[in-house]
């Protein structure tokens, strides 16, 4: 038996981590607080470069094909550093619905350009308000043409591809895909929560589209959802992790009463709870990661264990980061908001708590 | 990331399912209720006969060296063997106190003839040990434990109470802390000794707990003699000796039994709220989807520590997660299967109350599982302290003599 990461991945981690933390120091994010999100388009070459953006693509479409536990290791990262860039997007869905449902052309066309970051892609399932399901999707394809509207669409700025879930004439769900450039789409940026990936709402009038002749029906979407859950999860846990780091790094050097605080039995066990639940969320995630790279049958019951862990550690990591830093915490300047926006932000994206629940109940009912 | 043995574990693995088989039956669907109760006579004849089983085929002490009668073993082939082991109705155990925790800490610290004559005997199911370390006023700041040992010639003679004591009515040893320095901080005056506990002297009194049962001892001891060379490490050293004992015990002491997620997600499956399966409930679902999430995970926390074992390294003190989650969950679990239960979730008649009321067992057995073992609140201080590397606490008692340290209101 072998639950940690193989030790390529393990050694791939320490340069993921030692090029992040030296292109992302501290503080490299601000200039989003003032500007608005922005896609750090140097920061995608370079990923590029270093293969980051093939490892699930196979290499006769530009990647390396290594395989998704490379990706579910990076994923953390990327939660971790907070880098602006259309990560999960591009890979955890358009890169997904692709390699998952698309044909062979389709992925001779897209994947290369994803791998070697010349295209981001970004994702429109959600119409307003509401958990993913058949039900919300009203979009609608006719004559290979799309009409209706989406929001939020998470990094559309700058997309070059874009994956919609509509229904056909005949009522079905599916995936199309647009080119964000054409004709009949109109856009309009959205505020958001968080301030470093921007949201769009779209509205399309007749826009070319094109099915993924293998996305057909809700469970299509569904195992797509699943396999991001996971790769979310890493994210969250990455996220948790770096809270966890931020506040007791702070807890140590605050002083108060005489004393650092983090000898304070009411910071040390907040700040125990916050790693026992980063840590079952982790494990959590491994076993997502094994699913997700041997696509197991488990997987649904897995991504659902992996997405209800995650969004609780998150969350309560940059909530209980903020308490820790007192006052200080609440202000602009300091970070702890970047990574308390994003918990919220990751909380909901492919749905949240309630509706990952009723997806692991369906499992352990079936 | 895999689920596979190497071909070594699955060839150990499959000697470990011939020699069970041969021994044991199968646990059945059925074998998931549990009555808390006491250890009768019969029970610890059982206990003996099974770990002499074990020990004579090789399966008791596997990763202890061969000389003291283990198997020069992997940790990792000790984790299969337990994991394995669960499968099968076998008699409760009688030895985590002796082959867990005391003789692994006397081969740290004991000299080569205190191995020798304890270790077989523990191993081969033949002698019983206790751990005499808890005192009514020394719990999680165990070092503050008053009972005396004083120095007599080839002697000590010890005088004090001790508590929490499992097993003590019918063990042949027990492991025990006394204070040989009151004059010192209190760390530096403890001594570590092996007590028979035949001596004159020692007086085991059952102590009867809120579940009713009485699964512990309280030990007094008036003026019971310990020979000088029983004493395991250097006068004073106690604590240090305690510590690798205890270090032990949290590697023994790892998720609390009782009922799971799988039991209160059966019981919801049976149940109705306003005419629909309570398992449909969104309340139902977001409670037990909670626990399931944390049974997951730690599930899949212990096979990283295994694949840590599988690589050569030691568990850590991050293995403290599983009886600080383990603990509350059961007794969270416990609470909630009562309250489906509604109107009836008071009763505790086995013919009311499903699984052999087990939930309701549960309820009054789980506090116990909070605090034995390192209580919740010192299990985040570890975590804090060791895994995140925050300092301890400030202490009042830091460098005085533990006979100026105050013991109660003024």
């Amino acid at each position: 038996m072998n639950f940690d990461f193989s030790d390529d991945v393990t050694a791939m981690r320490r340069e993921v981590q030692a090029f992040l933390a030296d292109r992302l120091p501290v503080g490299a994010v601000r200039q989003f607080l003032e500007n608005g999100p922005a896609v750090d388009g140097a920061l995608w070459a370079e990923m590029a470069a270093m293969g980051w953006l093939g490892l699930t693509i196979p290499e006769e479409y530009g990647g390396s094909g290594l395989g998704h536990e490379a990706l579910c290791m990076l994923a953390e990262e990327v939660g971790a550093f907070l880098p602006p860039v259309p990560f999960a997007s591009t890979l955890y869905l358009a890169a997904e619905a692709l390699l998952g449902f698309g044909s062979d052309a389709q992925k001779a066309a897209w994947l290369p350009r994803l791998a070697d970051g010349s295209v981001t892609g970004a994702f429109a399932l959600a119409e307003g308000a509401g958990e993913p399901g058949a039900d919300g999707i009203r979009a609608l394809v006719e004559q290979g043409r799309l009409s209706g509207s989406k929001a939020p669409v998470f990094d559309l700025d700058g997309a070059g591809l874009l994956i919609v879930a509509a229904r056909d004439a005949a009522g079905q769900v599916g995936l199309y895909l647009i080119d964000p450039a054409a004709p009949g789409m109109e856009r309009r940026k959205l505020r958001t929560l968080d301030l470093a990936h921007g949201a769009w709402s779209a509205e399309f009038h007749d826009v070319a589209a094109e099915p993924l002749p293998g996305a057909v029906g809700w469970p299509a979407i569904a195992r797509l959802l699943d396999r991001a859950a996971v790769l979310f999860a890493f994210e969250q846990v990455g996220g948790g992790r770096a809270a966890l780091e931020m506040a007791t790094s702070f807890a140590m050097d605050r002083f108060a009463f005489g004393r650092p605080i983090a000898s304070m039995q009411a910071i040390k066990h907040k700040l125990a709870d916050i790693y026992v639940a980063v840590e079952l969320a982790r494990s959590n995630a491994y076993f997502g990661a094994w699913a997700l790279h041997e696509d197991a049958a488990e997987l649904p019951r897995a991504a659902a264990s992996a997405r209800i862990a995650a969004i609780d550690a998150y969350q309560l990591a940059a909530r209980e980061n903020i308490q820790t830093h007192g006052g200080m915490g609440f202000t602009w300047e300091a970070d702890c908001h970047l990574h308390y926006r994003r918990a919220a932000t990751l909380a909901g994206i492919i749905g949240g708590a309630r509706h990952w629940r009723d997806r692991l109940f369906d499992q352990l009912a079936a | 990331m895999d689920f596979n043995d190497t071909p070594e574990e699955a060839a150990f693995r499959a000697e470990v399912r011939a020699f069970l088989d041969a021994h044991a039956p199968l646990k059945s669907a059925e074998a998931r209720t549990y009555r808390s109760r006491e250890l009768n006579a019969e029970d610890v004849r059982l206990s003996r006969q099974w770990q002499a089983t074990k020990a004579a085929a090789g399966f008791a002490g596997i990763h202890w060296p061969r000389k003291y009668g283990g198997r020069d073993g992997t940790q990792m082939q000790a984790a299969i063997f337990a994991a394995e082991e669960e499968r099968y109705v076998v008699p409760p155990s009688v030895f985590n106190q002796g082959v867990g925790m005391a003789l692994p800490t006397i081969m740290t610290h004991g000299t080569d003839a205190l191995i020798d004559r304890y270790a077989r005997p523990a191993l081969f199911g033949e002698e019983v040990w206790c751990q005499l370390f808890s005192e009514p006023a020394a719990g999680s700041d165990l070092a503050g434990l008053r009972t005396r040992a004083v120095r007599d010639g080839a002697d000590w003679v010890i005088n004090g109470q001790k508590v929490w004591t499992s097993n003590a009515h019918f063990s042949q040893f027990g492991m025990l802390v006394a204070r040989t320095d009151p004059t010192v901080p209190k760390h530096a005056g403890l001594t570590f000794f092996i007590l028979d506990m035949a001596t004159p002297g020692i007086e085991v009194r059952r102590l009867k707990q809120i579940s009713g049962t009485a699964n512990f001892c309280e030990v007094f001891l008036t003026d019971v003699r310990i020979p000088d060379h029983h004493r395991l490490g250097g006068v004073g050293d106690g604590w240090k000796v305690a510590l690798t004992m205890l270090a032990n015990e949290r590697f023994t002491v790892g998720k609390a039994e009782g009922p799971d997620v799988e039991d209160i997600l059966a019981l919801a499956r049976t149940l109705t709220i306003d005419g629909r399966p309570a398992i449909d409930d969104a309340c139902v679902r977001e409670k037990i989807a909670r626990w399931y999430v944390q049974s997951e995970g730690l599930k899949y926390t212990r096979l990283r520590t295994q694949t840590a074992f599988s690589r050569g390294r030691a568990p850590g003190p991050e293995n403290s997660i599983g009886k600080l989650v383990s603990a509350t969950k059961l007794q969270e679990i416990a609470a909630y299967g009562i309250e489906l239960l509604g109107q009836a979730g008071a009763v505790m008649d086995t013919e009311v109350a499903p699984l052999n009321a087990w939930f309701q067992e549960a309820l009054l057995y789980a506090p116990g599982k909070r605090i034995a073992g390192g209580t919740d609140e010192i299990l985040r201080n570890i975590i804090a302290e060791r895994v995140l590397k925050m300092p301890g606490e400030m202490r009042a008692d830091k460098d005085v003599p533990f006979n100026q340290i105050p013991t109660s209101r003024r």
